[in-house]
């Protein structure tokens, strides 16, 4: 079955190339874990200098988790102006007169946040409950763009690494020599499919429990389906790594695709709020493969979805699977026209 | 051009009005010639004068722009076909990473070789290319002779009756040399129809027949010695310059 000796024979030289397995292996854990060290820290407290504030409001302020120091009015402009405090509050006339350092809009939006929920609760006693549907509360973003992250990780590694062993096929000439045995050129390329895709059932597998299991990202949903769509991710990639491998002449040009195939879609995954684009920019996400991976990672990581809801983002990936092995077949007639 | 078999032997190549470009520069014009069964064909010509086109137009592997190519009677490019061919390509293809076994298997499987048979066969070929002490060894650490060898193992792996060898003894020591040509007439006297390329004047006188390629034209064809007497030269290279037209 020359099928299986393909697929034996790409194993074979993965062994051979340590180098490669640890790229793909470790490479993306590195990565995953230093993200979720950064972006997995808890809410920000925001720094917070008073003057002149009433008592129940600086209580209040500290209910909302901020650190709050009281100043004279000096001494605030002051450690506002080094970036001790995020901001300074400064009673006149009773009216809250807030003074932000202002370089970085989030912790400024946290402070206003946090100081008209306390101005609200100093007035008047109100005791709001917050329900989620999905999520908890104080989900950190790693836990919001993990699932579009492992998504991602799998993708690139995949992509790169199997259009560069396809591209080395053809640079060497082991191509040209394998189209004068009577292998089939859908036999070659499902050997490529097969043999990437045992390996790549290891990387998914790998890079999904450790997010999950080591990282503790967050995952209501079914471990079985996240590897499905992992798997199906580096199908994806695999067979469009091959494809573009015939547009290449080196390594390097292969690494020049990075910002064409792969960064685009990284934007349009919903790794960045789209929902303000204009609606036919919107659409370009629905041509991205990894639209449809993060938008089935996230329904079945942090919204528990099944099958059901996932089964499109199935279809679709299977489709362009499809869709790149039937073209890589094609274009291997360039070597050999039977 | 001229014809030298008087004995009407069978044919195993029939290459009939061949033409063959690239990117619309020419590289093979009306090539006419048969290959004769059990016999050595060599094609001697510079390099760029086409010889690796024409033989892989010969072993079916590329689609020719018009004229045919018959092999064992049957058309070529043929998928069917190519298991009656072994080709060596000019390139070493070889997997760097993989061990000379591992090469040996992969292909072997290409053509369809059962498990026993690979095994049987890997011994074989290895012992005929002297490399079987190197059978672990990682290809990348080969040099480029021990290269050529298993190319050249890999290409005898499957007994095909047709052989197309595109240079095969470059990098070769001339000791190993000898060796491989032994094994090229042995081949010959078991009935394979062999094809080799080379741009070395002396291998040429080796070959039981020799076509001459310049340019992408087939200048001469026949045995070394009807191509010295016909051109009245005394070594295989005057008779180049001869047909090629430089030489009255």
């Amino acid at each position: 079955m020359r099928v299986r000796a393909v697929m034996v024979r790409i194993l074979r030289q993965l062994k051979h190339d340590k180098r490669t397995i640890g790229l793909m292996l470790f490479a993306p854990i590195l990565v995953l874990t230093l993200m979720s060290f950064v972006f997995g820290g808890s809410t920000y407290h925001p720094k917070i200098g008073v003057v002149n504030a009433p008592l129940n409001f600086v209580n209040s302020l500290e209910e909302g988790d901020a650190v709050v120091t009281r100043y004279s009015d000096a001494d605030s402009e002051q450690a506002l102006y080094k970036g001790d405090i995020d901001a300074k509050i400064d009673f006149q006339n009773g009216v809250p007169h807030v003074k932000l350092e202002g370089s970085d809009p989030t912790k400024s939006k946290a402070v206003i946040a946090l100081v008209k929920s306390a101005s609200l609760r100093s007035s008047v006693a109100v005791q709001m409950k917050v329900q989620y549907l999905f999520g908890y509360k104080d989900m950190s973003s790693f836990d919001s763009f993990g699932p579009i992250l492992i998504g991602f990780f799998v993708f690139f590694f995949v992509f790169l690494v199997s259009g560069i062993a396809f591209l080395g096929e053809r640079n060497s000439g082991t191509l040209e020599r394998l189209m004068a045995t009577p292998v089939k050129r859908w036999e070659i390329v499902m050997g490529y499919v097969l043999g990437f895709g045992v390996f790549t059932v290891l990387q998914s597998a790998l890079i999904a429990w450790f997010s999950i299991y080591i990282l503790h990202i967050m995952m209501v949903g079914s471990f079985a389906l996240v590897l499905l769509i992992t798997i199906l991710t580096a199908m994806t990639a695999l067979t469009i790594g091959i494809f573009i491998s015939a547009f290449a002449n080196n390594e390097l040009q292969m690494i020049q695709f990075v910002p064409i195939i792969i960064v685009p879609q990284i934007f349009f995954s919903g790794l960045f709020d789209l929902s303000t684009m204009a609606g036919w920019l919107q659409v370009i996400g629905r041509f991205t493969p990894l639209w449809y991976v993060a938008d089935a990672l996230r329904s079945i990581m942090i919204r528990g979805k099944g099958w059901s809801d996932i089964s499109f983002d199935v279809l679709v990936l299977s489709l362009i699977c499809l869709f790149f092995i039937i073209v890589n077949v094609i274009t291997l007639k360039k070597y050999r026209r039977i | 051009m001229e014809r030298g078999k008087s004995v009407p032997d069978e044919i195993a190549i029939e290459v009939k009005h061949l033409n063959k470009s690239f990117d619309k520069k020419q590289i093979l014009y009306d090539i006419n010639l048969d290959v004769h069964k059990a016999k050595i064909l060599g094609l001697l010509g510079p390099s760029g004068s086409g010889k690796t086109t024409l033989v892989k137009l010969m072993a079916g592997i590329d689609t020719p722009d018009n004229g045919e190519v018959y092999v064992l009677g049957q058309k070529v490019p043929n998928l069917k076909m190519l298991n009656k061919i072994g080709y060596m390509a000019q390139a070493d293809a070889l997997y760097g990473e993989l061990t000379a076994e591992e090469n040996l298997k992969f292909f072997a499987s290409m053509y369809g070789l059962s498990k026993a048979e690979q095994k049987k066969r890997i011994e074989e070929v290895m012992d005929l290319v002297n490399l079987h002490d190197n059978l672990k060894i990682q290809v990348k650490k080969y040099s480029g002779g021990m290269k050529r060898r298993l190319s050249l193992a890999i290409a005898l792996l499957h007994e095909p009756p047709i052989l197309v060898l595109d240079e095969p003894t470059v990098g070769i020591d001339p000791v190993l040399r000898i060796s491989i040509w032994n094994e090229l007439y042995a081949l010959c006297k078991s009935g394979s129809t062999i094809i080799v390329t080379t741009h070395v004047m002396d291998e040429a006188e080796k070959c039981h027949e020799l076509g001459m390629l310049r340019e992408g034209r087939l200048i001469a064809l026949g045995t070394p010695e009807e191509i010295l007497r016909e051109s009245h030269s005394k070594t295989i290279e005057e008779a180049f310059l001869y047909y090629g037209g430089v030489r009255k």
